[in-house]
């Protein structure tokens, strides 16, 4: 096989974009592309939930890079290109259009798509969210809303369900766990969570179950639950994503919740993920870890466009996330789980911002900010020289 | 090469992940934790760090200007 020196990554988003702006930082001169099967530039997720949806920034404000900049860096993009199907034996991948394109190094950066719940499928007023249209198609949607209904009190479903508020809507949050996030942020911040959202007008609906819509027309009005009928005439479902790997069925690629790598994000040889999308060998934990995170699409690249230059390095970071709700910003730091002991180290979580330490085992595993950005920083290193 | 770094500051989202990678650089409000720009024309010794907080910034609120001269 002879030395290649050009990349082609699929996935034109955070982690796509990071991986092809790193190699050029790092002095990589092959060709460098893009093919992303959304129709505009690489844009960022996180404020579609929060500033896009409110309405304070307009979509354009989300581009992570004008198409200039890219031209200049010298990265192809090829927007509005699906991939349908990888060769590694030939190295190469091809597109919806029939296009084959070929790769010294690959690069899987294709991220998630939104879990789905079958009894809702095709029924008007229901929507999910992760890309620029569905945020718009939402926007549009609760301008003529009174009353939102929200499946799924994880980190998103509760962003929306705060924003909802703020647009002035009534809105219900509903989820059969007890407790909303606890998953990501551990019991006790996600019982403070749940009282913020009811201070501020949110219906949570813990242990309960969505089961189907009641519509009329075609359109939703209600949503059937296990504690009874929830009036909505719009619908959010936010139950989880899932890695966007259909595409690779049949490559001979290792999937298994998203592609599965070794611990230098390799999939199989000069192919490589990132992201999302990428389930990695974490030697530190001694399993294989995916993120879901904006941090983790940035930082896992870095170490993709190292690996590909031929750093020889294992990926393994301090997994980090924020999220925005109703004012207040939680930061997470680690990896925090719902039986930690919280230990708080500056603040008081009962009335304002706190600082306070995750711990398992008598081991600090997870840190976590409340509004106290640079409190949760400090305590940083607490998991690093663990 | 110079290096001049600008803050698009509405985008920060008080990450920090900039203070640790080069903290001769940038810091964080108090109240906040919205990035401050200590040296918006770092020394040589400090690029290569602002270049991975720029790469790192999760919210691509690190602009950088690179032009060639002393
Ligand atoms: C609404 C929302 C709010 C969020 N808020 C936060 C937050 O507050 N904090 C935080 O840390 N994280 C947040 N996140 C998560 C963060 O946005 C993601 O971790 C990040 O976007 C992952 O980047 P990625 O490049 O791996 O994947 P993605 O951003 O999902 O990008 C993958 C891209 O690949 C494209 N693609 C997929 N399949 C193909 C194919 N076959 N061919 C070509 N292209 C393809 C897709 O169209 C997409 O553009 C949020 C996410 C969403 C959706
Ligand atoms: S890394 Fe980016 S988002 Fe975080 S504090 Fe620095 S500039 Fe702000």
């Amino acid at each position: 096989m002879s030395a290649r020196s050009d990349v082609l990554i699929v996935g034109a988003s955070a982690a796509g974009l990071a991986t092809a702006e790193s190699l050029r930082r790092r002095g990589f001169t092959g060709t460098v592309r893009l093919v992303g099967e959304e129709p505009h530039p690489p844009y960022d997720r996180p404020p579609l939930s929060k500033q896009v949806l409110l309405g304070t920034w307009d979509a354009g404000r989300t581009v992570l890079r004008p198409p200039a900049d890219l031209a200049c860096q010298g990265i192809e993009v090829l927007p509005g290109r699906r991939a349908v199907a990888v060769d590694t034996g030939r190295r190469e991948v091809t597109l919806a259009d029939g296009t084959r394109l070929g790769y010294g190094d690959l690069v899987l950066a294709t991220g998630l798509t939104p879990r789905r719940l079958p009894a809702f499928e095709g029924v008007a007023g229901v929507h999910t969210l992760r890309t620029l249209d569905d945020v718009r198609r939402l926007r549009a949607a609760l301008a003529a809303a009174r009353r939102l209904a929200v499946i799924g009190a994880g980190v998103l479903g509760c962003e929306i369900a705060a924003t909802g508020r703020a647009l002035g809507l009534e809105v219900t949050v509903i989820d059969p766990a007890p407790v909303p996030m606890a998953d990501r942020l551990g019991a006790g911040t996600g019982l403070r969570l749940a009282a913020l959202h009811r201070e501020h007008g949110v219906r949570l609906l813990t242990g309960t179950k969505a089961e189907a819509p009641v519509t009329a027309g075609g359109r939703v009005t209600a949503v059937v639950t296990s504690q009874g009928p929830v009036p909505a005439d719009a619908v959010v479902i936010a139950v989880g994503s899932l890695p966007a790997t259909d595409w690779l069925r049949g490559s001979g690629l290792p999937l298994d919740d998203g592609i599965v790598c070794d611990a230098r994000c390799r999939a199989a040889d000069h192919v490589y993920a990132a992201g999302d999308v990428a389930r990695w060998w974490h030697p530190g934990q001694g399993r294989t870890v995916r993120l879901e995170n904006r941090s983790n699409a940035a930082e896992q690249a870095l170490a993709v466009a190292d690996n590909i230059l031929g750093a020889d390095r294992a990926y393994t970071p301090v997994p980090y996330f924020w999220t925005d709700q109703h004012g207040v910003r939680v930061q997470i730091f680690g990896d925090p789980a719902a039986g930690d002991h919280l230990r708080v180290t500056e603040g008081d979580p009962d009335s304002g911002p706190f600082t306070a330490v995750a711990e398992a085992g008598g081991r600090p595993v997870g840190v976590i900010g409340w509004n106290s950005p640079r409190g949760a920083r400090r305590a940083r290193h607490l998991l690093t020289d663990a | 090469m110079v290096l001049r770094v600008e803050i698009d500051e509405p985008r920060c989202v008080a990450a920090g992940h900039c203070v640790t990678a080069a903290p001769e650089v940038f810091d964080q409000r108090d109240s906040d934790g919205v990035v401050v720009l200590l040296d918006a024309a770092p020394p040589a010794g400090e690029r290569e760090r602002v270049r991975e907080a720029a790469l790192l910034c999760p919210a691509a609120a690190i602009l950088l200007h690179e032009r060639d001269g002393a």
